[in-house]
């Protein structure tokens, strides 16, 4: 039994790690482990191509990230509220959302949006002399179409397992229903709301198979990543892979140590 | 002799609360029917009775938890209409407390006093916080967590939250439920005398009985969400009004009969079958040849060797006896009755000699130590 989960944990990391460890290299082969260095990680971090990429990625994963927390908590909220048929089937939407193959969410967003701004841009651009294109917003609009699901789910759970009794003493001692939700309600969720943010920054940070369809003249670091390697791979694309590899590592942990310390709030 | 009735004590203390014929639904089911009730300022009152009753759907009416859905409520002259809880100037004790997690002990005291509008000044709020902890004996707690306080302390925690405020009514669900039998007695003593140094009317649900005739002023028996009898625990324990409060409140032997003669001084005998009569206490007006109940306390009856003036006897034979202590705990069974218990205490256990397993011992009925109870 040990044996084949060796295998398969070797199956699923080794390339990982091979891909970490070749980033180290002082040759110029992205296949071949030549001395050691640093100076990939240099040479990327001095790209102004990959600098420029990095920045639209974060700036479109914080942004999505946000918004998909503030509306995600709203929805959970408005969720936890509904009762029957109604809230079965939103419960079920949640889900089918987060089961969508990134390619078709793609896709779909796309064709949307284009024919969206075929229709309105006739009228807009005349107006106000703006038209609407693919890029920064379509982007975040579709990542957070899909985070918004991860946010739903986890605040949902983190509702679910919430002490009613709280939100009624909290009325018992004099506090209205806005001043529970700022004093009670908020707080008690917000390990989880940070959770999903973490999450959906990642997801949408690491994305690669949405921001191709809709991202327009945006070039995210996956994106960019995509389109080096067409132009051959040099372990410079290896150094990027694994800081990216390891921020997102960061970040889930991070995202997970906030979810166990919300449930451990709730056992008291 | 009379049951004492709602309004016929005459100690004149003002009305706190009212409940006129309020009624609770949910869906389908009746969790309470037409409560008729007026709470006294001042008064430890416990709401008793098994649990789905209704006692803690009539407590969370009080405190604004649940809208009745026929009839209304009064809190000090003012019907209380659709008023939330936040509107209303009680206070609950939670049976799990419902204690802040994220907040600290003082800011979880102090939660009532910060929703204060106009608000109230920093320093004021601490200084209550200080003098509400310090009544609850934990002076010095404020900056700790709640999950960094046990059990006991939590509750205490709990109370002080709520008597902060200095509410008109402090109502309490099963406050000592989650604490193990040694703490919770020590916090009935407290609360008890915390009511009587407070002044505040206390409003107490619990299914434990011995807490209820413990620490109440005034006890309202509940069942299948209607009140079953009002009174002081001595009323409830020695006048029950039916089968269901004697066999609540107590343990009782319970007999079919029917009524012999009138014996006057509110006596009544009572023929209990296979030439067995008994003179019983019959607390309202009964006729010859009605078919009655009768209850009498294991510990009203007595064992003997032989018949005694002033007594009914009857012929049993001991099946089992239980040494409990202060008393000794015996079960008879006589051939029309059936199983009797008597309850023997320490100082008579004299009257135990000869009455082995299997022996036939007399057990005697004094006069008026049993009671013909009222159809439900």
């Amino acid at each position: 039994m040990r044996i084949y989960a060796l295998s398969v944990y070797l199956f699923l990391y080794l390339p990982i790690g091979i891909i970490a460890l070749f980033s180290f290299s002082a040759g110029r082969s992205a296949s071949q482990m030549q001395g050691f260095s640093l100076q990939w990680y240099g040479k990327a971090l001095s790209n102004p191509f990959v600098i420029d990429a990095l920045k639209t990625s974060a700036t479109v994963a914080f942004t999505s990230a946000v918004l998909a927390s503030v509306f995600g908590t709203m929805a959970a909220l408005a969720l936890a509220g509904m009762k029957g048929r109604l809230r079965a089937l939103f419960d079920a939407m949640v889900y089918v959302a987060i089961m969508i193959p990134g390619i078709v969410i793609g896709i779909a967003t796309l064709i949307a949006l284009v024919t969206v701004f075929d229709g309105v841009n006739p009228w807009l651009e005349p107006l106000t002399g703006y038209r609407l294109s693919m890029g920064f917003g379509s982007l975040t609009a579709a990542h957070v179409l899909f985070t918004m699901s991860l946010v739903i789910v986890i605040v949902r759970a983190r509702i679910e397992a919430l002490d009613r009794t709280l939100i009624e003493a909290s009325g018992d001692l004099g506090a209205g229903p806005v001043a529970t939700f700022w004093q009670v309600t908020l707080p008690l969720l917000s390990p989880a709301i940070l959770a999903g943010f973490l999450l959906s920054f990642t997801f949408s940070f690491d994305d690669f198979i949405i921001a191709f369809f809709v991202a327009g003249s945006e070039t995210t670091l996956p994106i960019y990543i995509f389109s080096s390697i067409r132009r051959g791979v040099t372990p410079e694309i290896n150094a990027i892979g694994t800081m990216v590899m390891g921020a997102s590592l960061l970040l889930l942990v991070v995202a997970q140590v906030m979810l166990r310390r919300a449930g451990g709030n709730n056992r008291t | 002799m009379t049951v004492p009735e709602e309004g016929q004590q005459s100690d004149g203390r003002p009305v706190i609360a009212e409940f006129v014929g309020t009624t609770k639904r949910f869906g389908e089911v009746l969790a309470a029917d037409r409560l008729d009730l007026r709470i006294r300022r001042g008064e430890f009152l416990s709401f008793l009775g098994p649990s789905g009753c209704g006692k803690t759907t009539a407590l969370r009416m009080l405190a604004g938890l649940e809208a009745p859905s026929e009839g209304r409520i009064l809190i000090d002259g003012q019907d209380m209409g659709g008023a939330p809880a936040h509107a209303r100037p009680v206070n609950m004790v939670f049976q799990q407390y419902a204690l802040f997690p994220h907040m600290t002990v003082a800011e979880n005291v102090g939660y009532g006093l910060r929703q204060r509008r106009p608000r109230m000044e920093r320093a004021e709020i601490a200084r209550r916080v200080e003098r509400a902890l310090e009544t609850v004996r934990l002076s010095g707690f404020g900056p700790r967590r709640i999950w960094q306080m046990s059990g006991g302390q939590q509750q205490r925690v709990a109370l002080a939250r709520a008597i902060v405020n200095e509410p008109k009514m402090l109502l309490l669900d099963e406050p000592m439920a989650a604490l193990d039998a040694k703490l919770r007695g020590e916090m009935q003593m407290e609360l008890l005398s915390l009511q009587r140094s407070l002044g505040i009317t206390f409003v107490l649900v619990t299914h434990d009985q011995q807490e209820a005739l413990s620490m109440s002023d005034r006890i309202v028996i509940m069942g299948q969400g209607r009140i079953v009898q009002t009174g002081t625990p001595r009323d409830l324990y020695d006048r029950p009004a039916n089968r269901y409060v004697a066999g609540f409140v107590g343990q009782a032997n319970i007999h079919e009969g029917r009524v012999e003669a009138l014996a006057g001084d509110g006596l009544a005998r009572v023929a209990l079958g296979g030439g067995l009569s008994v003179t019983v206490a019959a607390p309202f007006a009964v006729t010859v040849g009605m078919a009655v109940e009768v209850a009498v306390r294991p510990e009203a009856l007595r064992l003997s060797s032989g018949a005694a003036d002033g007594a009914d006897a009857m012929v049993a034979e001991v099946l089992h006896k239980t040494f409990l202590g202060e008393h000794i705990e015996c079960l008879l069974r006589h051939e029309v009755l059936g199983q009797v218990q008597v309850n023997v205490p320490r100082q008579a256990e004299r009257s135990l000699q000869g009455a082995d397993v299997g022996a036939r011992v007399h057990v005697l009925w004094d006069h008026g130590c049993g009671l013909i109870l009222g159809r439900d």
